[in-house]
């Protein structure tokens, strides 16, 4: 593993961390604001971190 | 503290609570030789790097025998005698004929095997079945280092096939059970497979009706219940220390992948190549910029199907068998209990992963099929 796949993937898991904790964040927002929606809410996080997940992935096997 | 009301539920709490404090490692006389023996120790490493007696290489060779295919099923392997406990599969090969013959005759990748005067030996890098001669001289393309050899059709039933057969019966028999159960009951499920009923309405209800629409989604309804359990019951079999990795195999998320392309695109109607190549309410000359990148679509859709199972699954496998392992580098009380506790957890978080891989990508199948069978009237909504 030379030096710059080690970053490579270091700024993929920033990116990855990024995008899945902005997710979460409005996610949380989103559930204070209405407790009674939060299945779907919860249903729709899981999705989109799934999609991010998928793509930091990939990349990180590419690297 | 878990003070309950029935004492046996807090025995039980207790004792696994101190699980990982009972481990039949090396005891303090190997601990202390960890620590002041560790410059001679590393020079060591280094020059046993060949011989599989270091416990590096150890835990590379256990991994790699967990994560890869192979033509038969080693349980536990007895270090002292090498005596191999677990059974060998079948190998089939197409060539000049039907040549079938038991894996053991390999065995374990070290001999020749003859059938019906053709031999063939497996070869060390990649693990593929060569035909060669009485001698089993495999001879290696010098400029690629490829072996030149001739290879015969490999149909043999490796581990991967056999967990994928041995799921499928397991499906046809659950299932078939779960809908026979509800003739004899009057419309109520009984027996095991009730747990699967609520299973089958959620993904009824929740992922094929709301991204397919009333209309269309109950052609699909087969393919992705298909799909949600086959990749479920593999993802947990993964899990299960026999050395089965299905869906952490990039050829099996590829032909699932395949599927899903192939339902999608030849299922589509007219409006889904219409939202491709020409799509309403953009700008024409946006059209022309964006036909080729909706095209990629077309093709990086399935594509990330296929990596996102296959990365999320292995990269779990790999974390979790480099921890295990990790329990044998550190020979101290403290390092190994941390070590059991943190793959434990981490077990915990691959069954979690194992439901949601498999919810994702039906889910996403789903998606795809709704966008294929789209119906007018949904430009105008798009902003």
């Amino acid at each position: 593993m030379q030096i710059p796949q080690i970053v490579g993937a270091g700024l993929i898991v920033i990116g990855a961390g990024l995008g899945i904790g902005r997710i979460g964040g409005s996610a949380m927002d989103a559930i204070a604001r209405q407790p009674e929606a939060s299945g779907k809410i919860q249903t729709a996080m899981l999705i989109a971190a799934a999609l991010i997940e998928g793509i930091g992935f990939a990349a990180l096997f590419a690297s | 503290m878990v003070f309950s009301k029935k004492p046996l539920h807090f025995i039980v709490a207790i004792l696994i609570a101190f699980l990982p404090l009972i481990n039949f490692a090396n005891t303090t006389v190997d601990s202390t030789q960890v620590k002041s023996g560790v410059a001679p120790q590393a020079a060591e490493e280094t020059q046993t790097h060949a011989e599989p007696t270091d416990v590096k290489s150890k835990i590379k060779a256990f991994i790699n025998h967990h994560v890869l295919d192979a033509h038969e099923f080693t349980f536990t392997e007895d270090e002292v005698t090498g005596k191999h406990y677990g059974f060998s599969l079948p190998i089939i090969l197409l060539d000049n004929g039907l040549q079938i013959f038991s894996s053991s005759k390999f065995e374990h990748g070290e001999a020749v095997a003859e059938s019906n005067g053709n031999f063939y030996k497996i070869n060390h890098h990649d693990g593929k079945i060569y035909k060669t001669d009485a001698s089993g001289t495999i001879t290696e393309d010098e400029k690629t280092g490829f072996p030149t050899n001739v290879r015969p059709i490999d149909f043999s039933i490796t581990k991967t096939v056999f967990s994928i057969i041995i799921t499928a019966i397991l499906m046809f028999l659950i299932f078939t059970g779960l809908a026979k159960s509800y003739s004899k009951n009057g419309g109520i499920a009984s027996g095991v497979g009730r747990i699967f009923e609520p299973v089958v309405l959620y993904i009824r209800d929740e992922i094929a009706i709301p991204n397919i629409g009333e209309k269309h989604y109950k052609k699909y309804m087969s393919y992705l219940l298909t799909i949600f359990f086959f990749v479920l019951f593999l993802n947990i079999f993964g899990l299960m220390p026999f050395g089965i990795n299905v869906t952490g195999n990039l050829t099996i998320t590829f032909s699932l992948a395949i599927l899903t392309f192939l339902i999608t695109n030849l299922t589509a109607n007219k409006n889904y190549w219409g939202h491709i190549f020409w799509m309403p309410g953009v700008p024409k000359v946006m059209r022309i910029v964006l036909a080729p990148i909706e095209l990629l679509g077309v093709f990086i859709k399935p594509f990330s199907l296929m990596i996102r199972l296959y990365a999320n699954i292995f990269a779990g496998h790999i974390v979790l068998m480099s921890i295990i392992g990790l329990m044998f580098i550190f020979k101290s009380w403290l390092g190994s209990s941390l070590s059991f506790g943190l793959s434990f957890v981490l077990s915990i978080l691959e069954i979690l992963v194992a439901f949601l891989q498999a919810y994702i990508f039906t889910m996403l199948s789903a998606l795809y099929f709704g966008s294929a069978k789209e119906e007018h009237g949904h430009e105008e909504v798009h902003v």
